[in-house]
């Protein structure tokens, strides 16, 4: 069975500034995977190669054994890939309920329908139910996104990119900003939601990072340095001196 | 004020379903019975005017309110709907087609369906600005070509027709303005709930996902330029409709119908009555039909008086006839909407005086720059003002400055009174 995601090679350049260096990721079938790093490191960037956001400069990004690179972020998301963003990403006029159906239509098979009400789809209506409810904002639901507090536009843009189903999620650093409790609920959230799926997680938090995670990739100036469990990240001593050993002082 | 939300949560109970179903109702009965209470010949052209700027408005809004699309050149389509309706009804009656005027709207729905296909595809690939410009470009183009293209457009004197020339529908020939009336009447319902429904469909929710954020929706498995220029094919088609209605009505269609004013009066319109709200562009289509007949009967000026009320309407106002409606809906459902009845009457007085000082400051000077040998009486309120009088003068000044320093006042006891009624609203649990 095909890698989740497989990076091969890829490289990404903004001019005359290699952002993404030779980059080589594996991540495997029903695995959470954690990429983590200094600031600038290029773990957005990376994200932004995945869901097709931007385009490698060279290489190659696999879904699921499929070449994905170079495809639009909707056909990539078709493919069963999802991703959350670093700030937050939702339809601010739109209701939390609207938020959630809407990206649950295009997975339920009603597209661009302009045929049938949208309220009379009990499949779409019974999803959206049930992803607010996992992501305790079923009494919101009537309020606009952009009148959220942080932290439940937060948990909004987690339902957003999972509502449509995909085996494969990505998340942004999705406990940023939170307090030490909200952080606590986000992690049970995620932990979860991601159950019986892939996951790859961009986290500054490092109890997140070693408490979630199953495998960590640590990402410097463009170039995984390491990856491997939690202990062996731990232990290694480049990811000391090249990360962990920045964070600790 | 409160953000509007575009979508109503599901209606479940009884009795919403009732009201909700009752308001059609009431708005076709609404229509029905209009011409018998307004009979004379003067209101029967108004409302038929009114109902074809409805179905052009709405159209417009499945652009700027539903998606986030700002066109300026939307006449476009309801132009070709004009002209291929007038060819239509030509060809019909020239070749006696069995085919009633009543389904003439459906020759410019289809005619505005298949221009906004053909340009829709173009135009759409981006929002925002690159939008606006385009659709700009593609008005201009089509405007000017209505003059170049003589065969088909008529030049300068436009396409007629004869709307009686076409076979009988159940004995109506379609002669007198009253059968227009009902025949546009009928279009209206028949579109405006179309329209409504469109917003309840997967792809009307997916156009407001584009219109908040077209860069979340790739992520979300939608391409938004597939959904954009869908909408845009909607619009186009009612669009077609309207212009052909308008055909219908006038019996003529010419370069006006498509060109840059045209585009701009919808938008305006549009704007005035609410984008946020289906029944804003309705309210708007009402509002600026009349404002158009009123005003330029009234004076000469009358653009300049649109000019101020857009302007004030985007300062003060920016959601519309139908946000200021809707920004009282808790304090009505709180109970505590006449808490702020006595601030309104209070600041009515000054801000009239107010509007009237402007706008005999506005005649007079009209009076002697742009229409030197016209009348010296203005009429305001009732009132007869001599604009060559110096003490009309003293008193526009008078009553503009006094009255804007009066008015500021009580506008700041308005948003008190509000505060006070918003709070006691919240207080019985009414989100204000």
């Amino acid at each position: 069975m095909s890698a989740a995601i497989e990076i091969d090679a890829v490289n990404k350049s903004f001019g005359n500034a290699k952002i993404i260096r030779d980059l080589n990721l594996r991540v495997e079938q029903g695995e959470r995977h954690a990429i983590i790093g200094p600031n600038g490191a290029g773990k957005s960037t990376t994200f932004n190669l995945i869901s097709g956001y931007i385009t490698p400069t060279s290489g190659e990004v696999r879904l699921n054994g499929e070449v994905i690179s170079g495809l639009s972020p909707f056909e990539i998301n078709r493919r069963g890939l999802s991703r959350s963003f670093q700030v937050t990403n939702v339809f601010g006029r739109m209701s939390v309920w609207e938020n959630v159906r809407c990206a649950v239509l295009w997975a339920t098979g009603h597209r661009y329908a302009f045929w049938k009400n949208v309220d009379s789809l009990p499949e779409v209506r019974q999803r959206t139910a049930a992803i607010l409810e996992d992501i305790n904002l079923a009494a919101r639901r009537d309020v606009p996104a952009s009148l959220l507090t942080y932290a439940e536009q937060r948990a909004l843009e987690i339902g957003i990119t999972i509502a449509g189903g995909a085996n494969v999620i990505l998340l942004d650093e999705p406990t940023a900003g939170m307090s030490r409790a909200e952080t606590e609920r986000a992690v049970e959230l995620i932990r979860r939601l991601s159950e019986g799926r892939t996951l790859v997680i961009v986290e500054h938090d490092m109890s997140v990072v070693f408490g979630l995670a199953d495998r960590i990739s640590v990402l410097v100036y463009g170039q995984i340095i390491a990856s491997g469990t939690p202990e062996e990240i731990r232990g290694n001593p480049k990811v000391k001196e090249a990360y962990l050993g920045e964070e600790a002082h | 004020m409160s953000e509007p939300v575009t979508a109503p949560a599901p209606r479940t109970t009884r009795a919403d379903a009732l009201r909700f179903y009752g308001l059609w109702i009431a708005g076709a009965a609404l229509l029905l019975v209009l011409p018998l209470v307004f009979s004379s010949g003067g209101s029967l052209t108004t409302f038929s005017l009114i109902g074809i700027s409805i179905i052009f408005a709405l159209s417009y809004n499945i652009l700027l309110g539903q998606t986030g699309l700002l066109s300026f050149g939307h006449a476009v389509y309801y132009g070709i709907g004009g002209f291929l309706a007038i060819h239509g009804m030509n060809a019909i009656a020239g070749h006696e087609w069995p085919i009633p005027l009543p389904f003439v709207p459906l020759i410019g729905g289809m005619a505005g369906l298949i221009f906004a296909i053909i340009l829709g595809w173009v135009s759409t690939e981006r929002a925002g600005t690159v939008f606006a410009m385009i659709s700009l470009g593609v008005g201009e183009l089509v405007a000017s070509s209505a003059l170049i293209l003589r065969s088909f457009f008529g030049g300068e004197a436009g396409v007629t027709t004869n709307r009686t020339d076409l076979p009988a529908f159940f004995g109506l020939t379609f002669g007198p303005q009253i059968q227009i009336y009902y025949l546009i009447a009928a279009w209206v319902l028949i579109s405006t709930i179309a329209m409504y429904a469109l917003t309840r469909t997967p792809l009307g929710r997916v156009c407001n996902a584009v219109r908040d954020n077209p860069e979340r929706v790739q992520f979300i498995g939608y391409n938004p330029h597939v959904v954009r220029y869908i909408a845009f094919c909607f619009a186009g088609f009612f669009a077609g409709i309207a212009g052909a209605l308008a055909a219908i009505n006038f019996e003529i269609a010419n370069s006006a119908y498509l060109g840059l004013v045209q585009s701009g009066v919808v938008l305006f319109a549009t704007f005035i009555g609410g984008v946020a709200y289906f029944f804003g562009p309705i309210l708007g289509a009402i509002f600026v039909t009349y404002l158009q007949l009123g005003l330029t009967d009234l004076t000469a000026v009358w653009q300049l008086y649109f000019g101020i009320i857009f302007i004030g309407m985007v300062m003060f106002a920016p959601g519309g006839l139908a946000g200021l409606i809707m920004m009282h809906r808790p304090l009505a459902r709180g109970g505590t909407l006449h808490m702020l009845l006595p601030a309104y009457l209070i600041a009515a007085v000054p801000t009239l005086a107010l509007a009237g000082g402007v706008i005999l400051i506005i005649e007079t000077v009209s009076r002697y720059v742009v229409h030197a040998d016209a009348s010296t009486m203005v009429n305001l309120f009732g009132i007869p003002f001599d604009t060559s009088q110096p003490v009309t003068w003293v008193i526009a000044v008078v009553l503009t400055v006094g009255g804007f320093f009066v008015a500021r006042m009580t506008w700041r006891g308005i948003a008190a009174a509000w505060d006070r009624a918003a709070t006691a609203a919240r207080d019985k649990g009414h989100l204000a």
